[in-house]
């Protein structure tokens, strides 16, 4: 029927500029388009084979979305670390026993990811933080109210993309806690920013980002490329 | 290209496309004018593929529509919790920066309630009305002890916080538009409230962090304990977080990192006592 055909044209039409978008490679377009199942074999996790071995694709479907949020969460946790560790930080004894706390959290989310994910997970990322000055509490706690709310709009904006609902679920249950640190940061540099309109809008919702805006940011911070 | 023969054959093929949506006409108004300024606030929903064939869809509109009418329920309760607190006894929160942030806080619940109302609206529905609540029954001194508001504040958020996690799930895989991210971005604005809350309160003494450790109430005792039972997990599907690879990750921590769900029931079973 030619007018049924048209319409199967538009849902496809619809979709190749959605891809087009993301920038999804072929094999995955095929997939979308029917001609395969979310079984079909997948990428080697890893490097990008003939690139820069400091290149990584983080994989297929739902693998890909859990190694994105250990991307995220080892990005995090080296970052706290570095905090804990710097002992001119300028954090008060309250502020450190926060953010020791918030380093933890983020040092269980990451080491979780990385069991969740098994042989699927990405290696250990090489960070670059010569942005940041350790010794100063302004620069840290600016970078840290960057790196929260940039997780919160992570996860906010990867839920879509997740095709088990288990792993909904687990990425919501992170999202939570990175916006109760969110809120605390912000507090720390200005008390009552927690949820001010530089984050949240007129309808009262938080912001939520692709991967590909947040990885374009988060890249700033990363010398290993991230493809995603 | 003729978008109307294409909608009256998809209708042929699927006939239940509009049911799902507003009357034929109200969906292709959704559609055209989906992008201009002036219609997005009513139409808060990003449309997605009306083409329920070619997703395999997961959910259904009826589910979608129990999230949000459940969702709304609990925004009309903290909105007019917030409300009364800010307008019944002006001496109840102090000026300042109590008062800023409290404020800040009722104008988002406001602000989500015009938006779930919006939004079930624009999925076809009728939004369900406001109930009339009593706080007082419950907490006799909620409007006149600082500390009892405080407390019973940190209760509703972090309830909130709750029951949205445990909706995500209804609101995967809906094709004809993304329901999901929406509700996902209120959760986490919850989450910012909570930890506000938690930071007003132990500045007053309370033992209390932005976070939940264990099952602990947080100082407020055994009225409340039904929001926190379940939030002492150490493990998560199936890795034990406490210790976890060798790390020094205490369970306090590993309990604090991951926020827990509660279903629809166990909120209703908070909430009600809170419904006249």
């Amino acid at each position: 029927m030619e007018k049924l055909k048209n319409a199967e044209e538009l849902v496809l039409a619809e979709n190749r500029d959605r891809l087009l978008q993301a920038k999804v490679q072929r094999r995955s377009f095929l997939k979308y388009a029917g001609a395969g199942l979310a079984g079909i074999a997948v990428v080697a996790v890893g490097c990008d084979k003939g690139d820069n071995p400091d290149v990584i694709s983080l994989g297929e479907d739902d693998t890909r979305i859990l190694n994105y949020a250990y991307a995220l969460e080892q990005l995090e946790a080296a970052f706290y670390i570095k905090v804990i560790d710097s002992t001119s930080n300028g954090l008060s004894a309250d502020e450190v026993a926060l953010f020791t706390s918030i380093r933890d959290h983020e040092i269980a989310h990451r080491e979780f990811f990385k069991n969740a994910l098994g042989k699927m997970a990405i290696k250990s990322l090489d960070v670059d933080f010569s942005s940041i000055n350790f010794s100063s509490r302004d620069s840290i706690i600016d970078t840290a109210k960057a790196f929260e709310d940039l997780g919160v709009s992570a996860y906010n904006g990867a839920g879509r993309l997740i095709k088990n609902p288990d792993y909904l679920l687990l990425a919501g249950k992170i999202v939570s806690v990175e916006a109760r640190h969110a809120a605390l940061i912000r507090d720390l540099k200005s008390n009552g920013t927690f949820a001010d309109s530089t984050i949240i809008n007129a309808q009262g919702l938080d912001t939520s980002m692709s991967p590909e805006q947040v990885l374009a940011i988060a890249q700033k911070y990363l010398k290993t490329e991230i493809r995603f | 290209m003729n978008l109307y023969s294409i909608i009256e054959e998809i209708e042929k093929v699927d006939a239940d496309v509009y049911e799902r949506l507003s009357p034929r006409r109200n969906a292709l108004k959704s559609f055209t004018s989906f992008g201009s300024k002036v219609a997005m606030a009513a139409i808060p929903l990003a449309l997605g593929s009306v083409f329920k064939k070619a997703y395999g869809q997961t959910t259904s509109l009826s589910k979608v529509l129990d999230v949000f009418q459940f969702a709304l329920t609990l925004e009309y309760l903290e909105a007019d919790f917030y409300d009364k607190a800010l307008n019944l006894n002006p001496l109840l929160v102090p000026s300042g920066a109590p008062r800023g942030a409290i404020t800040t806080i009722y104008n988002h619940e406001a602000a989500h309630v015009k938006f779930l109302q919006d939004t079930i609206k624009q999925l076809g529905s009728t939004p369900g009305s406001k109930p009339v609540f009593n706080y007082i029954r419950n907490f006799p001194d909620v409007f006149t002890n600082y500390d009892t508001f405080l407390a019973v504040s940190q209760a509703f958020e972090d309830t909130g916080v709750r029951a949205y996690k445990g909706q995500a799930g209804n609101l995967m895989g809906f094709s004809a538009a993304d329901v999901l991210t929406p509700a996902l971005n209120i959760h986490s604005v919850e989450a910012r409230h909570a930890s506000h809350i938690r930071q007003m309160r132990k500045a007053r003494g309370a033992a209390v962090k932005p976070w939940i450790t264990g099952n602990d109430t947080g100082g407020i005792g055994a009225a409340v304990q039904a929001i926190y039972n379940g939030e002492d997990l150490d493990t998560q599907a199936g890795v034990k977080i406490t210790g976890i690879n060798g790390m020094s990750i205490s369970s306090a921590a590993a309990t604090e990192a991951f926020d827990e769900p509660l279903t629809k029931e166990q909120v209703l079973a908070i909430v009600t006592p809170f419904i006249a």
